[in-house]
């Protein structure tokens, strides 16, 4: 059972390795963390997570760059159903395109744009950065056990734009902003969190953990 | 709910933790690995490390000592002090910080801010500013940044220099009242306020924290979005949930998860 964190020069890879690790190793589950740059080690992995930091068009441009990844990640996840977690830019980029300084067509595994949050209070500063609480849209397995809400754990956030989907299904968490700011979506295999789990103390290894054990 | 960040800030110094008074007089005061992970169970919301030396000795050690805390504690990092190229932010970023803080090559040369924010984002380059009140009684406050430790005044006004870099990518700005920094007379909330209102995005207060109130002060009055401090932390005068229980009980939303 090996977990594949992609390697394409974003993100900040020793640190989801290293969480995804601790979660592995907290849940009694011992499944090698790799973090590779190898389309055919993205295939031959059990899960599959995408990173990301920086803008949008970057990172798509990071991730075309690596021969054959897009393909090797299109085979694992969309086909053969392998679950997949993107993280923050690696989640974005599930979105049919970015609009961030230009328009970047994105994976398209989940219907929607990722635009600029405008929160409604202008006292509120852009990046949207720190910690803030997720109130559930829907339930998902990413979720359980994880107490949320107003009183519920904190993840951390770091970001100016985020993944608008179009498909209300697809929404699985949202924080308050100046209005909601997409935390988590998630449709069929693969998932996604605006957040950094690999930040986020409790809430984010115990996310992990069950992205480790997610069977869908 | 969003909320207020608490920034335990260590000063490392061949790979040691020690808190300068005033940018001088150092106490060498233990493993920042250790202080680390003990920041991290207490609850701080991010941890900055400042390598203060790193301009005249050896990087190694800091990436080593960023790499081992980025193993054990799963929060936000942020890395400064003698970061003066873009060989120096990729190799922090990969070591496992999230934000690289610079201070004196922005000063030297504003591209350098442009150039790091487009190559890894805006969100991880913080743009630290160590400024001083240089406006005379009477006048109109104004602050000049300084460079080396407070020592070398730049003529550049604090307010612009804020606007300045975050047009050219800054996603925060560290702010450090070097008049305040080691007094213990809180922050300078004049300044933290002129910043906070000019500029789009977040801006931790630092310098001068020598009780709760003044964490509370930065944030209300100074309109910070978060606080760094050193000594009240460090030498076990309060703890971080000390901090957050006291700036939750004035009203500000903290995270304050067991």
């Amino acid at each position: 059972m090996t977990v594949a964190i992609v390697d394409y020069g974003s993100g900040n890879l020793h640190s989801a390795a290293k969480a995804l690790e601790r979660a592995a190793r907290e849940s009694g589950r011992d499944q090698p963390i790799l973090v590779t740059d190898d389309p055919d080690a993205v295939r031959r992995a059990d899960r599959i997570v995408l990173p990301g930091v920086g803008a949008f068009a970057d990172c798509r441009r990071g991730l075309a760059a690596v021969s054959g990844m897009v393909e090797a990640l299109e085979e694992s996840v969309r086909r053969k159903g392998r679950p997949f977690l993107g993280i923050c830019v690696g989640a974005q980029l599930m979105a049919e395109r970015g609009l961030e300084y230009e328009v970047v067509e994105g994976l398209g595994w989940i219907p929607g744009e990722v635009d600029k949050i405008r929160p409604a209070d202008p006292g509120l500063k852009i990046p949207h950065m720190g910690w803030n609480t997720l109130d559930p849209v829907r339930s998902h397995p990413l979720l359980e056990g994880i107490p949320l809400g107003p009183a519920g754990l904190h993840a951390y956030f770091v970001h100016s734009y985020h993944l608008h989907t179009s498909e209300r299904g697809c929404l699985v968490a949202q924080a308050d902003y100046g209005g909601p700011v997409t935390a988590i979506v998630a449709r069929d295999t693969c998932a996604g969190t605006q957040f950094h789990p690999e930040k986020s103390q409790r809430l984010g290894l115990a996310l992990l953990a069950n992205f480790l054990k997610w069977a869908p | 709910m969003f909320k207020v960040r608490v920034i335990p800030c260590l000063d490392v110094k061949d790979g040691r933790v020690v808190k300068g008074v005033q940018f001088v007089d150092l106490v060498d005061a233990g493993d920042p690995v250790e202080a680390a992970i003990a920041y991290d169970a207490a609850g701080a919301d991010e941890l900055c490390f400042l390598d203060i030396t790193a301009s005249h000795e050896n990087r190694g050690i800091i990436l080593d000592v960023v790499t081992r805390t980025a193993e054990a504690c799963f929060m936000p990092l942020t890395v400064g002090g003698g970061v003066r190229t873009i060989d120096d932010i990729r190799a922090l970023l990969r070591s496992g910080a999230d934000k690289v803080s610079i201070n004196t090559a922005a000063v030297n040369n504003r591209r350098f801010v442009k150039d790091a924010a487009e190559k890894f984002g805006d969100q991880c380059i913080v743009v630290a500013i160590d400024a001083k009140k240089v406006s005379a009684s009477g006048g109109s406050d104004r602050w000049e940044i300084f460079t080396h430790g407070g020592r070398k005044p730049t003529g550049l006004d604090a307010v612009d220099y804020a606007r300045e870099v975050v047009a050219l990518g800054a996603g925060e700005i560290l702010l450090t009242s070097m008049d305040r920094d080691g007094t213990r007379q809180g922050f300078d909330i004049a300044l933290t306020r002129a910043v906070a209102d000019a500029v789009p995005v977040p801006v931790i207060a630092s310098g001068g924290v020598g009780g709760l109130d003044h964490l509370v002060a930065g944030i209300r009055d100074g309109h910070a979005t978060a606080v760094l401090a050193a000594s009240i932390f460090h030498f076990g005068e309060f703890t971080v949930r000390q901090a957050k229980d006291h700036m939750a009980r004035a009203g500000l939303p903290m995270r304050l998860d067991p």
